[in-house]
Parts: C-alpha cells; sequence; structure tokens
C-alpha cells in the first residue's frame, strides 16, 4: 500500500512541476503574431507552389499583413476574387490582375520535326541542355523529357507521347510559374487566359532563318512577316525571324491563322476563318496540327 | 543496318560493374560456408537455406508486383543474398514455416518498407533474425534438433566433466556454454572450431568457410578491409584487455576464442559490410566497426545473452547515418 | 612511382588502335569553316567578310578581353561566308567559311622544318606572340594559354609540369608528338620557362607509355637541355587533370576553387599546346593546325592527322572508313570527357584532341537501377567529393545543399559514373548542380558588388 501510494504522489508531483516549467517556457517564449496572419493564410490556396515569388504561402500572408501597399503582390493560384477578399479584410487595395494560363510555344511534334539523334543520357531536360541542343536539328524546340511537368504541382502538364511535345490543361493551369522557370529552352510564357480557354500563340521559339527553320522542323515560324502584315490590331511583332503575338493587343480575330504558311500560328477552342478561295495556285502548305483543335479547315471551305 | 548516332553527356564508358555482379560475388562467397554446413548437418541445411532464398525472392517480388505496381528487381540478386544471410544465421533444426516468417520479415519489414534496394536503414537479414531470436527463442536457440549424432555431442569439448550439468548443455553452442562454465573453458579445441565441428548457426560453424569467403570479397573489391579489420581487431583488443585485467586465464578473455566462436567472422565479413547500412568513408567504416567490435564484446562478456553481434551491427546500423553525416571524405586540397 | 592522393579509376586505355600509327598529314581541305569561339572566354570578333582573299595564318578572329584567343585562317583563300553555323553539339555558332585556293601562306611564317632553338626574347615579349598566335590549352580544356603565363603580381611561379599523361583512353595524339617531335616539345618546354621565369621543367608522362618516357630523356641528355627532367606517374584516370597532375608531381594540393595553380607555385601546359607555342616564338607560326586522332574500335582504319582547323569530322570519318553501322557514340575527345557530337558536318576546332567512335553494344549507357550506397563513387573521386549524395541534390534541386558539399569542386572527370554499378547518371546531374551554384555564387557576388 506504501509503495502504490508513493509511485501515485511521486509521479503527480513529477507531473505538476513539468507543468509549471512547460507553462513558464510557452510564457517566456511566446512570440508575438498578427493573428491576421493565419486569417489570411487560410484565405490562401495552402498550395506552397511559390508563384507568388515568396517561400510558401505563409511568407506570402505575412507580407500581405506587413506590407502597408500589397498592389505588388498576387496571388495566381487563387486569383483576383480571393486577392480582393483579402485586401478587403485586412483593409488594403488589391492588385487587379486578368487571369493567367502557362503556355507551351512548340509545334514541333515527332512528326514535324525528325529526330537526327538518340539521346541516352539522364531523363532530363536540363542535363540534355547542359551539352547539346537535343535529338532533333532544332536549337530551340520541345526535349520532351518533362522537367516541366515534374515542377508542375498542379498536375496541369503533361507530355503527350504521341507528339513528344508537353501539353498544358489551361483547367488546372493557375500561372504559378514553376514551368516558365523549369524549362531550359524557355518554352513557357503566362499569356493572358480568354474565355472558355481560348487561346492563340505563335508556337514557336527559333530565332533562326527561315531556311534553318524548314530544315529542322515543319511546323516552325520562318518569320515570314505575312501575319504581321494581316493583323489589324498591330499585335504581331518580328524579332530574329520570329512572330510574336502579344495577348494585350490581340483579339482573336484569327486573320493571321491562316497567312501563316507554316501553321506555326496555333488557335485552341476556336475555329480556323473560313478561307476565301485564291486565285492563285494553291500553296504547298503544311497540314494543320494542333492539340486542341480540330482541323476542321475543310469543311470550313465547303460552307 | 543503318547507322544510328547516340548521343549523352560525358562519361562514355562504364567500368562493367553492376549490382547482379556483385550480388553474385557475396553468393559465390558464402558457398563454401553453406557447403560446410551441408557436409557436417546434412540435407537440411541445403533445404533451410533453399527455403529462405525462394521466400526471400519470392516475397521481393510479390511486394514489387502487387503492392508497390513496379518494376521488379529480383534480378539484381539482392534478395538472393539475404535470404542465405537470413538462412546463415540460423540453426540447422528451426522448423521450415518460422523461416519463411523470417523471410517475410526480412524483405517485407527490413527493405521494402524503406523503399528498396538501397534505402533500407538495417540489414535486412539481420532484421529478419532479431525478429525471430526475439518471437521464437525456444526454436532460435535449440542446436540439436536436425543435427548428426555424429556433430550432436560437441566436440571441441575433449573431456567432459560433471555430466548433469552436460546433460543440460547438450548441444549449446561454445558461447553460451563457456559463459555459464568457464571452468569448461580450456577444453575449447580451436582446430575444431576453425574447421567446422562447432555447433551453432548454419553459417558459423566453420570459421575457415567464412575467412575464405571474405578474402574472396576483398579480392574482388566488393567490400574493403575497413569494416571487417575494424570489428575483429577491436574485438581482440577488448577481449585482450580485459583479459590482461583479469589474469588472463580464462578463455572466455582469450581474443583467438571470440574471434573464432560465434557469429564474429560471418558478422564482420558480410552482414557489418552491407552496403546501404554501412558508412559511405573510410573513416566512417572504422568507426562503425569499432563501435560493432565493443558492443558485441560488452554483450558477450557481461550482457545477458551469449551472442551480441547481431545485435551489436544493428545498433550501429542506426548510426550509419550520423555517421556519414560527420565523417565526410577528406576534401581535395584542404588539410 | 608517383600519381594523385585520391580517388581515380583504371579503365582499359584502349590506345592499341592508334598510338603505333605514325602522324600524317591530312591533304588540305577544299573548304574550311572556322568557329568564333575555339577557346574559354569571350568569342572573337569576325574581321574579314564575304569575298575577301585571305592567307594561311591570316588574322580572321580578333580576340575580345584578356580571356579570349585570336584565330587564323588555316587556310589560304577567299572568304565565302561569315555567319552562323552548327557546331557538332548542333548549336549555332558564328563561323567564317573560307574556300581553299592553292596554299599561300603569311610572308613572316617561317616553313623550315628544322628546329630552331636559341631564343632571347623577354617573358613579356613571348607571351605576346603566344597571345598573338591565339594558342588556347589543347589538351581539350581550351584556356588561352597566354593567360596562364601571365603570372599575377605577387605571385611567382616555381615550377613549370608539361602535361604528357594522355590518361584519357582511346587518344593518343599527345603520345604519338612526343615520340615524333620531341625536340620541338624540349625547345617549346625552354621558352615556357623563360616565359614564367623559372628554373625547373618536368615532364609527366604516364607508365603505359615507356617509348615516350625513354625518347624524351634520351633527347634531354642528347640535347643538354638544363632543369628540364621526364617524370613516370602511375597509369591512373584522371591525372591529366590538372589539379591531379600538379598534386602527382609536387605533392602540393590547390586549395579548393577559386584558387589557381599559380597559388602552389605552379603553371602547367600540354605537350600539344608547347609544340604550338614552339612555333609561335621560333616561327611565327599562329595556331592553324595540331594532331588528331581518329580511333575507334570497329573503324576500319584508324589515324594521327596533323591537320588544320575547320576540316569536318565527316571528312576524317571518311579517311577511317566512314562509321560503323549500328549504334554509334561519336565523340569530339576521348570517352571519359570527350563531347558528344551529333553534326558530323561540324568542324574539327583547337580542342579537339581525337575523334574516338564508341560503337555496338559499348554504345548505349546500362540500365539505371537503385542507389545501393557502396560508396564505390565516393572511393573514386579525385576531388574528395560525395558524388552520390551532390547527384541526389542536384536531381532534388537543393542547390544550397549541393553548394555546402562543395559541389563546385566537381571536376567532370566522370569516375563516378565510371564506377557505378546502379548505371546511375551521377556526372549528368552533378554537372547541373555544380552550374546553378556557380550561377548562384556569380549572382550573389554580383548583389554584394552593388552595396
Amino acid at each position: 500500500m506504501n509503495e502504490l501510494l508513493l509511485t501515485v504522489l511521486t509521479l503527480s508531483l513529477l507531473g505538476a512541476l513539468l507543468a509549471v516549467i512547460l507553462y513558464i517556457v510557452a510564457k517566456r517564449f511566446h512570440v508575438d503574431e498578427d493573428p491576421r496572419i493565419d486569417e489570411v493564410e487560410k484565405m490562401l490556396p495552402g498550395a506552397n507552389c511559390g508563384g507568388c515569388g515568396f517561400a510558401g504561402c505563409r511568407a506570402m500572408s505575412e507580407a500581405l499583413v506587413t506590407r502597408d501597399n500589397i498592389s505588388s503582390l498576387f496571388c495566381p493560384v487563387a486569383g483576383g476574387e480571393v486577392m480582393k477578399s483579402i485586401a478587403g479584410y485586412l483593409g488594403k487595395s488589391a492588385a487587379e490582375k486578368s487571369p493567367m494560363v502557362a503556355t507551351m510555344r512548340c509545334g514541333g511534334s515527332c512528326d514535324k520535326r525528325p529526330k537526327v539523334n538518340h539521346y541516352d543520357g539522364a531523363l532530363s531536360c536540363a542535363v540534355v541542355n547542359t551539352f547539346y541542343v537535343g535529338e532533333s536539328a532544332c536549337a530551340f524546340g520541345c526535349i520532351g523529357y518533362g522537367d516541366c511537368v515534374h515542377a508542375c504541382q498542379f498536375g496541369a502538364l503533361h507530355v503527350n507521347p504521341e507528339t513528344g511535345l508537353v501539353e498544358v490543361d489551361p483547367d488546372k493551369c493557375t500561372a504559378c510559374g514553376a514551368c516558365v522557370k523549369a524549362c531550359p529552352k524557355g518554352l513557357f510564357e503566362l499569356r493572358k487566359k480568354w474565355p472558355k480557354n481560348r487561346a492563340i500563340y505563335v508556337a514557336c521559339r527559333s530565332k533562326n532563318r527561315g531556311s534553318v527553320v524548314m530544315k529542322a522542323c515543319k511546323a516552325g515560324c520562318i518569320g515570314c512577316g505575312k501575319c504581321e502584315k494581316v493583323c489589324p490590331f498591330g499585335a504581331i511583332t518580328i524579332d530574329s525571324y520570329l512572330a510574336y503575338i502579344d495577348p494585350k493587343k490581340c483579339k482573336l480575330c484569327r486573320k493571321c491563322v491562316n497567312e501563316c504558311p507554316t501553321g506555326a500560328i496555333h488557335i485552341v477552342n476556336m475555329e480556323r476563318l473560313a478561307r476565301e478561295p485564291k486565285p492563285a495556285a494553291p500553296k504547298v502548305e503544311a497540314p494543320k496540327r494542333e492539340s486542341n483543335v480540330e482541323p476542321k479547315a475543310d469543311t470550313a471551305n465547303k460552307e | 543496318m543503318a547507322t544510328r548516332l547516340f548521343a549523352a553527356p560525358s562519361p562514355h564508358i562504364h567500368g562493367g560493374e553492376s549490382t547482379r555482379r556483385i550480388m553474385g560475388d557475396v553468393v559465390l562467397a558464402l558457398i563454401p560456408a553453406l557447403a560446410v554446413s551441408a557436409y557436417v548437418l546434412g540435407w537440411r541445411a541445403l533445404m533451410i537455406t533453399a527455403v529462405a532464398i525462394a521466400s526471400c525472392v519470392l516475397f521481393e517480388f510479390l511486394i514489387q508486383r502487387f503492392l508497390l505496381k513496379g518494376r521488379t528487381t529480383i534480378g539484381d540478386l539482392s534478395a538472393v543474398v539475404t535470404g542465405m544471410l537470413l538462412a546463415f544465421n540460423l540453426p540447422v533444426g528451426i522448423p521450415w514455416w518460422i523461416v519463411i516468417i523470417g523471410a517475410l520479415v526480412a524483405i517485407g519489414i527490413g527493405k521494402m518498407t524503406f523503399g528498396g534496394l538501397g534505402c533500407n536503414p538495417f540489414n535486412p537479414a539481420l532484421t529478419g533474425r532479431i525478429f525471430l531470436l526475439i518471437a521464437y527463442p525456444v526454436q532460435m536457440t535449440d542446436w540439436t534438433t536436425g543435427v548428426p549424432a555424429a556433430v550432436q555431442s560437441p566436440t571441441m569439448f575433449d573431456s567432459m566433466s560433471g555430466a548433469t550439468s552436460m546433460d543440460a548443455m547438450s548441444g549449446a553452442t561454445a558461447l553460451p556454454m563457456v559463459k555459464e562454465n568457464p571452468e569448461l573453458a580450456g577444453n575449447v579445441n580451436f582446430g575444431d572450431m576453425l574447421f567446422g565441428q562447432m555447433n551453432g548457426s548454419m553459417g558459423e560453424i566453420c570459421a575457415l568457410a567464412l575467412i575464405l569467403g571474405g578474402i574472396y570479397l576483398l579480392w574482388r573489391k566488393v567490400i574493403t578491409w575497413h569494416i571487417p579489420v575494424a570489428v575483429l581487431g577491436t574485438m581482440a583488443i577488448f577481449a585482450a584487455c580485459v583479459g590482461l585485467g583479469e589474469g588472463g586465464s580464462l578463455v572466455y578473455e582469450l581474443p583467438i576464442f571470440h574471434l573464432l566462436a560465434g557469429g564474429a567472422l560471418l558478422g564482420a565479413f558480410f552482414m557489418a559490410t552491407d552496403y546501404s547500412t554501412s558508412p559511405m568513408t573510410h573513416k566512417g567504416m572504422i568507426i562503425y566497426g569499432v563501435g560493432i567490435g565493443v558492443i558485441t564484446m560488452v554483450i558477450r562478456l557481461w550482457g545477458a545473452y551469449p551472442e551480441g553481434m547481431s545485435f551489436a551491427i544493428f545498433i550501429m546500423n542506426a548510426a550509419t547515418p550520423l555517421i556519414n553525416k560527420y565523417c565526410k571524405p577528406k576534401r581535395f586540397g584542404t588539410k | 612511382m608517383k600519381t594523385f592522393p585520391i580517388g581515380g579509376i583504371h579503365p582499359s586505355d584502349n590506345k592499341q588502335w592508334s598510338k603505333d600509327r605514325p602522324i600524317e598529314v591530312m591533304e588540305l581541305p577544299d573548304q574550311v569553316a572556322i568557329p568564333m569561339i575555339q577557346h574559354i572566354g569571350a568569342p572573337s570578333t569576325p574581321i574579314v567578310k564575304k569575298g575577301d582573299k585571305v592567307l594561311t595564318g591570316q588574322l580572321i578572329g580578333q580576340a575580345v578581353g584578356f580571356v579570349s584567343a585570336n584565330i587564323h585562317s588555316p587556310i589560304s583563300g577567299t572568304v565565302t561566308s561569315v555567319d552562323v553555323y552548327p557546331n557538332g553539339q548542333g548549336q549555332r555558332r558564328m563561323m567564317v567559311v573560307i574556300k581553299r585556293e592553292g596554299d599561300e601562306w603569311m610572308e613572316d611564317i617561317d616553313r623550315t622544318p628544322d628546329i630552331k632553338r636559341d631564343c632571347k626574347l623577354t617573358p613579356a615579349e613571348i607571351i605576346a606572340k603566344v597571345k598573338d598566335a591565339g594558342i588556347v590549352g589543347l589538351g581539350g580544356a581550351q584556356f588561352p594559354t597566354h593567360v596562364k603565363l601571365s603570372v599575377p603580381d605577387g605571385q611567382k611561379a616555381e615550377i613549370l609540369i608539361i602535361n604528357g599523361v594522355e590518361c584519357e583512353p582511346y587518344l593518343t595524339s599527345d603520345y604519338r608528338n612526343m615520340l615524333e617531335r620531341g625536340e620541338m616539345i624540349l625547345v617549346g618546354v625552354e621558352i615556357l620557362m623563360r616565359a614564367i621565369s623559372v628554373q625547373r621543367a618536368v615532364i609527366g608522362i604516364e607508365a603505359n607509355k615507356p617509348a615516350a618516357v625513354e625518347l624524351l630523356k634520351a633527347l634531354i641528355t642528347k640535347g643538354g637541355y638544363k632543369g628540364i627532367e621526364v617524370q613516370t606517374l602511375q597509369t591512373r584516370y584522371p591525372q591529366g587533370g590538372e589539379k591531379q597532375l600538379i598534386a602527382a608531381v609536387t605533392g602540393r594540393q590547390i586549395a579548393p576553387p577559386p584558387a589557381l595553380p599559380i597559388s602552389v607555385g605552379a603553371v602547367v601546359c600540354n605537350v600539344s599546346t608547347t609544340i604550338a607555342v614552339y612555333e609561335a616564338v621560333q616561327k611565327n607560326k599562329p595556331l592553324i593546325e595540331r594532331v588528331v586522332t581518329v580511333t575507334g574500335k570497329e573503324l576500319k582504319e584508324t589515324h594521327n592527322f596533323l591537320m588544320r582547323f575547320g576540316i569536318p569530322a565527316s571528312h576524317l570519318l571518311e579517311r577511317a572508313g566512314g562509321l560503323p553501322e549500328g549504334d554509334v557514340k561519336l565523340l569530339n575527345g576521348g570517352p571519359m570527357m570527350g563531347r558528344a557530337v551529333v553534326d558530323i558536318t561540324a568542324p574539327i576546332i583547337k580542342g579537339c584532341s581525337g575523334i574516338t567512335v564508341i560503337s555496338g553494344k559499348d554504345t548505349p549507357r546500362g540500365v539505371e537501377g537503385a542507389c545501393i550506397k557502396c560508396a564505390k563513387c565516393v572511393s573514386a573521386c579525385p576531388m574528395g567529393l560525395e558524388p552520390y549524395l551532390l547527384s541526389k541534390l542536384a536531381r532534388l534541386q537543393k542547390w544550397d545543399m549541393a553548394e555546402e558539399h562543395n559541389t563546385v569542386d566537381c571536376i567532370e572527370c566522370g569516375c563516378c559514373s565510371y564506377t557505378c554499378p546502379s548505371n546511375l547518371p551521377l556526372l549528368d546531374y552533378i554537372r547541373i548542380g555544380k552550374q546553378t551554384v556557380m550561377t548562384n555564387i556569380r549572382a550573389r557576388a554580383a548583389a554584394n558588388n552593388k552595396k
């Protein structure tokens, strides 16, 4: 009986002592933190993707709470609505940003851009890029080992085994920008997200002269400038044999698509304009091949 | 046939070393010990080994194929090595179903749980053995069942005095026998220990065969000298020091006895040198080996178990990441 | 026998295919393409334009900045184009294309074959001549030689080490140079000793080239060359690495980066580079040709060519009987550090000591397995690193940790990948880690400078 009592007493005393110590430590080392940081963090998506430029959502919410001017802070994953509500909660003004989507600008699929050698090293685009241009003769095109796919936390990217190219799922893409950083060839761009996931872009980054591009890839931009001339909004510029469509100026009129001799201008979730019948002999035109678009140009012509 | 141009970063040639070759060498190095145990203990030794190997390979295959749904890597022979080592750590009379349980623990818990080959923090065969030792202590220390009568009464004790105490001891291995009856120690016949007339786990009965295998591994550069020398050297020095302290009259303090008895050689050459559970640098290997030697001797001399090799390796396996963290190779150009 | 202190491997040297082939002078090509970057540092500026007539040895590319090298026309003829063309790795580089018309040399170049030994020039004059001649390290690194010879103020060279190691398997160009142009090497060594004001030079040669060792020793005695000795080194890769060679010869180890060889008083120069220095200083001949080995197990013929730069690799392969059928890897350099060539029309440049053809079942890499922590890479690393760890960290993009584990020390010798029993592409990833960490370090330094 005595032993039992002693045991109970000792343990109770020990417990009480430890509780006191814990209490004192907790008091002494307590860090005062703005409770709003926790609240803001809850409002953020919690993906910790780093798309905002901070190490994670916690760091972002700290910045949102502590900084007076938060117009330079934006969470691409949450989007404008959430940023507005966070700003409202904090009584600050939020940054206005239209939604964006990552776009992979290479159309050089296996059939358009033949392999000229067989790569046998570590399966990583970055490794390929350390010593040579890749399996095709194009120095600018998609390598296809999916460094971007591994970088994407949202599962928005995948390599299409048929084309050997990376494709973006616009519904899953949050425009965090991880792929932009991961691609050693700089093929990704965060472009304006039009309604219904429509898009138009030049699927080529080759700054080589047209003749060189043609040798390496049948779907590349040769810098002919026809699109630039036809664009009514001045949205297209040509720099070092490469056309670029400025999404801020583009109105999705699609006039350029029909002009492009190589099919380097891709349209997504839209149909091509009906082509006016031309009296001149039909030009040699590479057949259109977009990942998301059915080639309906022929039917459109018949109508 | 057309010419296909390959491209890869340098280097463009390979030394030809492969995991399968390394594991194959280990299997080959274990063959002499297996042969001796088959010769001394009979066909049952082969059967237990076969059961252990087959079940290890099968469990690895099943887990990789159906649980992990990945590529199976049984072709690299690492499961064969695990199975063989596990069998070598068991008494020959052990029921076959215990062997299968041991294999399941070794492969399932010891290896696959941690991510398979190269990721296991503890030697899988040892994990299996220690599990069995704790779960089935009776079967694991029964050194008589299935052993031919000629070998059953240990010949290494030339003259047996005190029949009553010996009856109780019949079939015990050298270590516990001497531990409990120090006065018998003078009768140990080292020749028998060396050539395979001592009782014990299947792989431990012939010291010479194990040394032969160890030399083969060293020659093939599968292992380096650091771990075996550190383990055995520490044990010898430790035993010698203790012996000196106590007058040096008892065989239990003879270094040579400790090196030949029990699992010292099997552990030092085959178990402690397991790649993924031993340190990466030579300096680390020596620290690791010394640790194993000391812990083994502490357990052998003063612990509850007569043999401490497996526990010592197990404990030092746990210390390996720490050793790796602090024992870095010497950086070129630094003092 | 001396060797470097840690790590290293013993690959089979495979020099038997080409080491007994004497140096042949390659016939002049009809056309050459001369890249404006054949060295480490800034690309040179082309100073000729389309239609210009050039003579052999005429300057066509002007060095830009200190770490850069001049480039000269290897043939005489007309410039047909100055434009970007793909190099062996498919990367487009500025090149000057020249169509050959005869072989007319610049007048000040001495083309007589006799050895001219005495040199009365001052160190500064020698270095200026080396710089004008556009000489870069011909061992493969292509580092401008005049930069190496310019010993910084406050530091003093004590020893000149001549790299005749040629530890890279397959290649025999340095070996043939030592056998056939030994006298030129020794005069070159004398000039180099004069340029950096040292009294002692050591020619390091591996034990698998006894003929070269004996020949050079005999030449030294015969010619009474003072202060030059030949040191036989144990055969072991990567002995030809600058740091390894200095450690092997002097026993001194260069401190980790950014320390340079001069910090231990050593200057290292390759034997082929030494010949180029001799020709530049004594004969006024700029660097327009070199000895290139063409070798491979399945090639019909192997050769050691003395050839002008700018000749396409395909031309050499034709002389060797064409590429074998099946799987083939074509390498600019040897199999340990050479670069894979994917465009066989690309020109041979200064740093190309050989074209190695690996074919058949040796071509593809083995199937990758799991790291079994065998520590063979740790034992093999000549820089005392942990390749398995650095590779893993680079794979996981833990750049800070890779930096902590000294990934910038890596000399990319490839010993780790060579020894790995699981066929892991260790160096592939370490290289990325090293590049990223170096970029980070430079960015930090730039940020600090701004402050």
